[in-house]
């Protein structure tokens, strides 16, 4: 079928392409990604179910406003370089963001096919665009302009860093990225785990940004390394973004929650995938908890608690639980992620709530007795509030526990600069149209603003901080040519 | 990378390790630590900065060969490198002038408890060190820690130097013998510090103990070095090391410590397999 040619009835009947994946009993024995990307026939197939709306609805449901109808049509007419550039327009990391937006509750949610059929595959063709870019070997590098002279300190290479570095490089200054552990790249790499999205992709990203000039730092503890006052101060920074993202992981509160074999998702997630402990003893020092025919609940609905659950299955876990208060329907991970856990065997465990850990004389878990929720009344934020069911307890026997409830935010920047204006939640306050925060010069976004939000939003942040410093620092280059 | 400038065994298993990290040496204060990755395969491990050099950008620490990426490190030598050096991390030591402080070391403990003890005298206190060791040749920085001290104690458990016995025995000695002590500082395995906690309690003796739980990143992010003081959940990377003696759930800490165990004890047969086979031991 032709893109010129093609009528409205055709058009309605293609079916939404579905994306091949790894078969589930095949992938619960690898970390290799479990989709297969596009065929750039398929994408184009996909690319035909677009209408090319006059007011296409679907760009308002793109937090960075990617312009979806035209990097549509272009993939429909074959064009997929076009429409890679398109994109990066708005949106610097298509691979990765095809990959793990929540496009069911963004720009597909909206798109009008969607009411009829199922939406068109905005996040697929984002991906497959991007990674028809990486195999190509056609990248195309930005040409960046003379330097402006200005020096600009980027504090974590999370995404909100990285897009936040990337557009400040393209305006020609001086970009220094300073992150705290020795590899790059954030959640994108110690968190979101190899299957999902692949490391090489990230690594490949990062190459791009160094080619542009970049510099990366790691190793670099802001707060305790150097501080934002001294980056600016003795460094010579003209400015600072702040992208360190909400680390410090929550706990329960719940007796028995120190016993050994209870740990925060985070800690898993790290251990795995920034230290490759599922490689232990081979090519990796960093053991991880031996999953190998053990129990193992992860508590939490998130996509944190996804990926924590789906690598336990992947070590070996017998069983790999999901204990959530409320009903699958509220569960805030991506849709995608909660249907590949079911194909891949996790059990939920649903409007259930964790009482008590229990152990062993030696202080190891042995097991978490439960309580049974029901769906109450809607709380504040919409969703019915769970109440229990007295007299529903029981006793799961578990070998190890993964507490996914959420992180709270690091303390270590606000310490050693009380002149940053936090939160009551202890998130960084800034004025939403610049990012910048009550402090001169220094500008945050990113999951350290908002609390643990998307990839992203935090992206989306980086490029307005860019934006808004690169004005002030024209600004303040303007006032130095008047001298 | 950072560069090894030097390397010496302070005893058997014990190397004291002079790194090139000019940030760290520049910021660090006594009571903080790096952490250190030896190689790409590496574990992040934290070891104690035992001393600094702002001039020559140069850090100190002192390791003890307590498995794989302990032993490992301390087969380095001068002009090797190492993969990763990150830090100053942790909360520095509350330095003031209490009066009188004993600073009890047992075993490599004593390495971390230098630096506090130094920056102890620097403040005013009358200080007094009293470092335990199995037995003689495991005694470390004897000279380092008569600099730093007013009195200065070595004790073994198997009397072959100094006072026959465990620091805490020295300890009960002093307090018994009438001194006043306003301050003491304990670091060396858990039941060592348990006991010095114990000893200090019903004198009412503000005690602090430097905690080593397991750690990864070091900034907050993992969660993995929670402890339990005074009933609350810490994090050791950030709310620590350092924390109030007798508050502290010692069992809680030697219990959480043992996770990897079979882990370890594998990575580290098999890493001592290595070097049997290379001759290298
Ligand atoms: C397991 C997991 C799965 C997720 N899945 C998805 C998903 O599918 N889709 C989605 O959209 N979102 C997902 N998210 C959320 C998403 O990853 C975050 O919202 C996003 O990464 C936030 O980006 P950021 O740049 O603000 O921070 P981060 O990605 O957290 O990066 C912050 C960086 O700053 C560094 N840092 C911290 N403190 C300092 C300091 N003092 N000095 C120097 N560096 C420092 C950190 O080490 C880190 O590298 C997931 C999150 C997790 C944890
Ligand atoms: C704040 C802090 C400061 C320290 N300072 C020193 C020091 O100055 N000199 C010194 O010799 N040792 C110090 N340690 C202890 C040192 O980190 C461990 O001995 C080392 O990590 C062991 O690693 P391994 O692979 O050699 O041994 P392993 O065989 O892996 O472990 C031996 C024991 O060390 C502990 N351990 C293992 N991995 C870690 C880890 N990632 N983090 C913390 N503990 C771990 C465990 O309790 C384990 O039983 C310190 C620990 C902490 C937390
Ligand atoms: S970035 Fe996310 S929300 Fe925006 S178009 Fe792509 S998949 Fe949709
Ligand atoms: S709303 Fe749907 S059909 Fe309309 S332009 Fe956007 S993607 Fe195409
Ligand atoms: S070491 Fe990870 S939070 Fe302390």
């Amino acid at each position: 079928m032709d893109a010129r040619t093609i009528t409205a009835k055709e058009r309605m009947a293609i079916p939404r392409q579905e994306m091949p994946a790894q078969d589930p009993q095949v992938r619960i024995g690898n970390f290799n990604e479990v989709n297969l990307g596009l065929t750039p026939e398929q994408a184009q197939q996909e690319a035909l179910r677009c209408i090319q709306c006059k007011d296409p609805v679907c760009i308002a449901g793109c937090p960075v406003s990617i312009k979806i109808d035209q990097f549509i049509k272009l993939i429909a007419e074959g064009d997929f370089m076009g429409a890679v550039r398109k994109i990066k327009e708005d949106n610097v990391l298509p691979s990765i963001c095809g990959r793990v937006c929540p496009q069911e509750d963004q720009c597909e949610k909206v798109c009008v096919i969607g009411k009829k059929h199922k939406p068109v595959a905005i996040g697929n063709l984002e991906r497959f665009v991007g990674d028809y870019e990486r195999m190509s070997g056609q990248k195309i590098d930005p040409v960046i302009p003379a330097p402006t002279g200005k020096k600009v300190a980027v504090v974590g290479s999370g995404p909100a860093g990285l897009s936040c570095a990337n557009d400040l490089a393209q305006y020609g200054h001086k970009v220094v990225v300073f992150e705290a552990l020795h590899e790059l790249g954030g959640v994108l790499m110690y968190g979101i785990p190899e299957f999902r999205l692949p490391k090489e992709i990230v690594r490949e990203e990062l190459e791009g940004l160094r080619r542009m000039g970049i510099e990366f730092r790691t190793d670099v503890v802001v707060g305790r390394t150097i501080t934002v006052d001294e980056l600016m101060e003795e460094e010579g920074f003209d400015a600072v973004f702040i992208g360190v993202g909400a680390g410090l992981p929550w706990f329960m509160g719940i007796p028995g929650e120190n016993l050994v074999g209870v740990l925060a998702a985070n800690e898993f997630l790290t251990r795995v995938n920034l230290m490759k402990a599922y490689d232990f003893p081979k090519s990796s020092d960093t053991p991880v908890f031996d999953c190998k025919g053990k129990n193992v609940a992860v508590f939490g609905g998130g996509n944190t608690a996804m990926d924590a659950v789906r690598t336990a299955k992947r070590l070996g876990a017998e069983h790999a639980y999901i204990v959530y208060r409320r009903s699958e329907k509220e569960m805030p991970a991506r849709e995608e992620e909660i249907h590949n856990a079911l194909q891949e065997g996790v059990e939920f465990l649903l409007l259930t709530i964790p009482l008590e850990f229990i152990g062993d004389e030696k202080a190891w878990l042995t097991g978490v007795k439960c309580q049974k929720m029901e769906l109450g009344e809607p709380d504040d934020s919409g969703r019915r509030r769970p109440v229990a069911v007295p007299g529903s307890e029981y006793v799961l026997p578990i070998d190890m526990a993964i507490i996914s409830i959420g992180n709270g935010s690091n303390p270590l920047i606000r310490q050693t600069t009380p002149d940053i204006e936090v939160s009551k939640k202890e998130t960084i306050v800034v004025d939403v149209n610049t990012m910048q925060t009550s402090k001169e010069n220094v500008y945050a976004g990113g999951d350290i603003v908002t609390g643990g939000a998307t990839v992203i939003l935090a992206m989306g942040a980086g490029r307005t901080a860019a934006a808004a410093i690169n004005e002030k620092l024209a600004g303040t280059a303007k006032n130095f040519n008047e001298w | 990378m950072y560069r090894i400038v030097s390397a010496i065994f302070l005893a058997e298993n014990i190397k004291k390790i002079e790194i090139e990290a000019p940030r760290i040496a520049k910021k660090r204060k006594a009571g903080q630590f790096v952490i250190v990755r030896i190689n790409q395969n590496g574990e992040r491990i934290p070891l104690t900065i035992a001393d600094s050099n702002p001039e020559t950008g140069t850090i100190t620490i002192i390791a003890q060969g307590a498995g794989k990426s302990t032993r490992e490190l301390n087969r380095k030598e001068a002009g090797d490198s190492i993969a990763d050096v990150v830090g100053p991390l942790g909360t520095p030591s509350h330095i003031e002038n209490f009066g009188t402080a004993v600073s009890i070391g047992g075993g490599v403990g004593t390495a971390i408890a230098y630096p506090t003890a130094a920056a102890l005298k620097e403040a005013g206190n009358y200080v007094i060190t009293i470092n335990g060791a199995r037995s003689k040749d495991l005694v470390i920085l004897e000279e380092e820690m008569k600099a730093v001290s007013d009195e200065a104690y070595i004790t073994t458990d198997d009397g072959s130097y100094g006072f026959h016995g465990f620091v805490t025995q020295k300890l009960q000695e002093l307090i018994d013998s009438g001194k006043k002590i306003n301050f003491v500082l304990a670091i060396g395995p858990i039941p060592m510090m348990r006991a010095v906690a114990e000893v200090t309690r019903p004198h009412g003796i503000k005690t602090v103990v430097s905690l080593n739980p397991i750690m990864i990143d070091g900034t907050g992010m993992c969660g993995g070095c929670r402890v339990t003081v005074g009933g609350e959940v810490k994090f050791g990377c950030i709310d620590g090391p350092e924390f109030d003696a007798h508050q502290v759930d010692f069992k809680n800490l030697a219990d959480r410590n043992r996770i990897y165990q079979h882990e370890e004890k594998e990575a580290d047969d098999t890493f001592a397999h290595q070097c049997n086979l290379t001759g290298q031991a």
